[in-house]
């Protein structure tokens, strides 16, 4: 077994309404970032866990964001996995 | 008279004002901690309002995971009424028991202030006592209010008479469809946004939610119909 170090960026579906990401949009207008198209907020979660490979962390990690990490209904997930320094 | 099991979380707020309300209509209510795995014979489950585990995450999603929701699936699947109000409506969408998600209110605020919503479905454990499309007065108090669900699943409910309360006159959190409240197929699961709890005597401002605990407490009295049983042991989705 080998430790990994997982990042998960969970964020809202694209499509689907995002009051914060617009809400940071306009405030971006408003400091005089006129080049702004779009703002989205979400999270960044960071597991520590230990797998045989790297490929096994990564799967792990997707099965906890389909359980808990992320909602299936209204977000969107994606798993980067690096060895643990 | 009815046993009814409140499902009280590390965040509960609502739990004593949902026992007094369940008491009044004449139910045997009593609470059960998160970490009980045994309802105690209940004939309904409700899980109260408030902030369990401090929304971490996202609301509900933790307390899904409490042994008494386990308690609470079995009693759902063996057609057991089940009431969500406000955060235990959350819990039920994150626990699969109920379809779609409540997200971030629309303008991002908090919102606690009264709301009128209209009964759209009469034929669940907690609505019997209203009239079809009677327009009541209740509080909403919450961030994470706005009902959401993918097109198909929007659909169904419709098609399914599904909504059972909807906003009226002003949307207050951008809920899809003005959404309220909604049931599963099998109609014993129920959640509704809004506090009933909170309007069950003229002396809080109003007794327009006083029927919800009436209505739960009448259906046990006259309705233990077998029809119901049936129909929760097939909840598609669920």
């Amino acid at each position: 077994m080998s430790a990994f170090r997982v990042e998960i960026r969970v964020m809202p579906r694209i499509g689907l309404l995002d009051p914060q990401g617009q809400a940071v949009e306009h405030a971006l207008h408003t400091l005089g970032f006129a080049e702004v198209r779009g703002a989205h907020v979400g999270k960044h979660l960071v597991v520590e866990l230990e797998a045989p490979t790297r490929d096994a962390a990564a799967e792990r990690a997707r099965v906890m964001c389909e359980r808990l990490l992320a909602n299936p209904v209204t977000e969107d997930f994606l798993v980067a996995v690096e060895a643990a320094g | 008279m009815k046993r009814v099991a409140i499902i009280v979380f590390p965040g509960s707020n609502c739990d004593a004002d949902t026992l007094a309300a369940a008491r009044a209509a004449g139910s045997d209510a009593y609470y059960v901690w998160h970490r009980e795995r045994d309802l105690r014979r209940a004939d309904v489950a409700i899980l109260p309002g408030g902030f369990s585990y401090g929304d971490y995450l996202r609301a509900g999603a933790i307390a899904r995971f409490s042994p008494a929701m386990q308690a609470v699936a079995d009693h759902a699947r063996a057609g057991g009424a089940v009431l969500g109000i406000c955060n235990g409506f959350q819990i039920l969408c994150e626990a699969g028991l109920l379809p779609g998600a409540l997200t971030r209110n629309a303008g991002l605020r908090f919102l606690s202030r009264p709301v009128r919503i209209r009964v759209e479905r009469t034929d669940t454990p907690f609505t019997g006592l209203y009239a079809s499309g009677e327009i009541l007065e209740v509080p909403v108090a919450h961030g994470d209010g706005r009902y959401t669900a993918d097109d198909r699943t929007l659909a169904e409910i419709e098609a399914e008479g599904r909504v059972v309360w909807r906003y009226v006159d002003d949307n207050p959190n951008g809920s899809l469809r003005a959404i309220a409240g909604i049931c599963n197929p099998g109609r014993n699961v129920v959640g509704i946004m809004p506090h009933p709890e909170r309007r069950n005597a003229t002396v809080l401002g109003g007794d327009d939610g006083a029927r919800v605990f009436l209505s739960m407490e009448a259906h046990h009295a006259t309705q233990r119909h077998d029809g119901v049983r049936a129909a929760g042991g097939s909840q598609r989705g669920v």
